[in-house]
């Protein structure tokens, strides 16, 4: 058997780094499987301007490799890999790993008297017709990966939260027209955005409409069937490209069956503390939040994480 | 940086679409974050699977001509290049092991 760490963390994110900083700093040399899209949601945006302490904003990306490498600095050990296999129960999986969790990563398996879970949420896709057809030809999930490719065309962003007006705005650097295609007849992100968005000359909105279909022309996207809610009238929209902004879900699916979630496949925690119904076992961030989802909540959650982590591991080995 | 050995609009024709061998395209760019994650776990498979598979990458600013000729709209974009035919794609950052049996499946 492989040595027996203290404590894994899966995922990665404000919160899993900032777990990860805590944990190396009380000395209990985490191991974090930090996923492949490493880094989590912020990697994907541009400036982040509310993350208190950075008076004049901070890049998404730059943030997160900061917390990564500040948790570095101090111990902890990365694997940019995707966890695949967990048994968080006490279950041993060989001999000599009774009372330990196993984690895989691919064939290779990591013990440790403790697991975080912080592996964020996911994309969620608008499940319509086209829309995984021409996912990567039109339909994008990255307005900072993919929108450097609708230079002058005219796109469609889905949503009404802050991720859509963010996506909008920033997308007009590139396109010609941004039409954000909302359900309701009012947006749910902040002010400050909305104002941001709606202020721009080069984005208009389609409220009260839902998109029905993603069309496509010789594998790319050539428009947007859309039809409005309260009329059901049926249009439409000239365009290249499809930016999908509509929320996220919990990424609890690894996690499923041996983990108490809630409806919503959200980890339950015994709050405000980060137990979950297992022994040993936390859960921080956007896995547990379905309220806040800010990257300084995940950061709070993953510090409170690791401290409930560092007792539990103290009350059976000497740190 | 893109994994592997860099491939231009010059060279595209002599080595991918001429090669010997089964050829990975990793379409590529320098402001891409998702490319910066896949990069490490192309290497490896380089290292692992170079035998059955050539690995190169290509800069989508720097090369737009083979970026618009195979319609790259995402990066990274990853495609698999048999006998001068593109035969699949897939785009984003993927796990390893996804990456493997990507790469499997389409040899």
């Amino acid at each position: 058997m492989d040595e027996v760490r203290n404590l894994i963390i899966i995922g990665s994110g404000p919160s899993g780094y900032t777990a990860a900083l805590y944990a190396a700093r009380a000395n209990l040399k985490p191991l974090v499987i930090e996923g492949v899209q490493s880094g989590g949601a912020l990697m994907t945006t541009t400036e982040v301007e509310n993350f208190p302490g950075f008076r004049e904003g901070i890049m998404g990306p730059e943030l997160m490799d900061n917390m990564r490498a500040q948790a570095e600095r101090f111990g902890a050990e990365f694997i940019t890999d995707d966890a695949t296999r967990v048994e968080l129960g006490d279950k041993p999986t060989e001999a000599g790993t009774e009372g330990l969790k196993t984690v895989w990563v691919g064939d290779k398996q990591y013990f440790a008297r403790a697991v975080i879970l912080s592996t964020g949420s996911a994309w969620r896709p608008l499940g319509v017709p086209g829309e995984q057809e021409l996912l990567g030809h039109g339909v994008s999930s990255c307005a900072t990966c993919d929108g450097f490719f609708f230079r002058n065309h005219h796109i469609v962003v889905v949503g009404g939260g802050d991720s859509a007006m963010e996506e909008a705005t920033f997308l007009t650097r590139f396109a010609e027209t941004v039409t954000i295609v909302h359900r309701r007849d009012s947006f749910r992100a902040s002010k400050v955005m909305q104002l941001r968005a709606l202020n721009n000359e080069k984005i208009k909105v389609e409220w009260n409409s839902k998109v029905e279909e993603i069309l496509g022309h010789d594998g790319t996207v050539s428009g947007v069937r859309i039809s409005n809610t309260q009329t059901g009238e049926e249009k439409v929209l000239d365009v290249t490209g499809v930016f999908v902004a509509i929320g996220h879900d919990p990424r609890s699916e690894l996690f499923k069956g041996q983990i108490e979630l809630d409806d919503e496949g959200y980890v339950k925690v015994d709050s405000p503390s980060t137990r979950t119904n297992i022994p040993g076992v936390f859960a921080a961030g956007d896995l547990v939040d379905h309220t806040y989802r800010q990257a300084i909540t995940a950061s709070g959650t993953g510090c409170s994480a690791a401290l409930d982590a560092e007792r539990f591991i103290a009350s059976f080995v000497e740190l | 940086m893109g994994a592997g050995k860099t491939v231009t609009d010059a060279t595209f024709v002599t080595d991918v679409l001429q090669s010997e061998k089964v050829v990975l395209v990793d379409f590529w760019a320098e402001w891409c974050a998702p490319c910066k994650k896949v990069d490490p776990l192309l290497n490896e498979i380089a290292k692992e699977m170079g035998d059955k598979v050539e690995i190169v990458a290509l800069n989508i600013d720097e090369n737009p001509e083979t970026t618009r000729a195979y319609r790259v709209m995402s990066v990274p974009t990853l495609t698999i290049f048999k006998g001068g035919e593109p035969v699949n794609s897939v785009t984003g950052a993927k796990p390893k092991s996804a990456l493997v049996n990507f790469i499997e499946s389409s040899l």
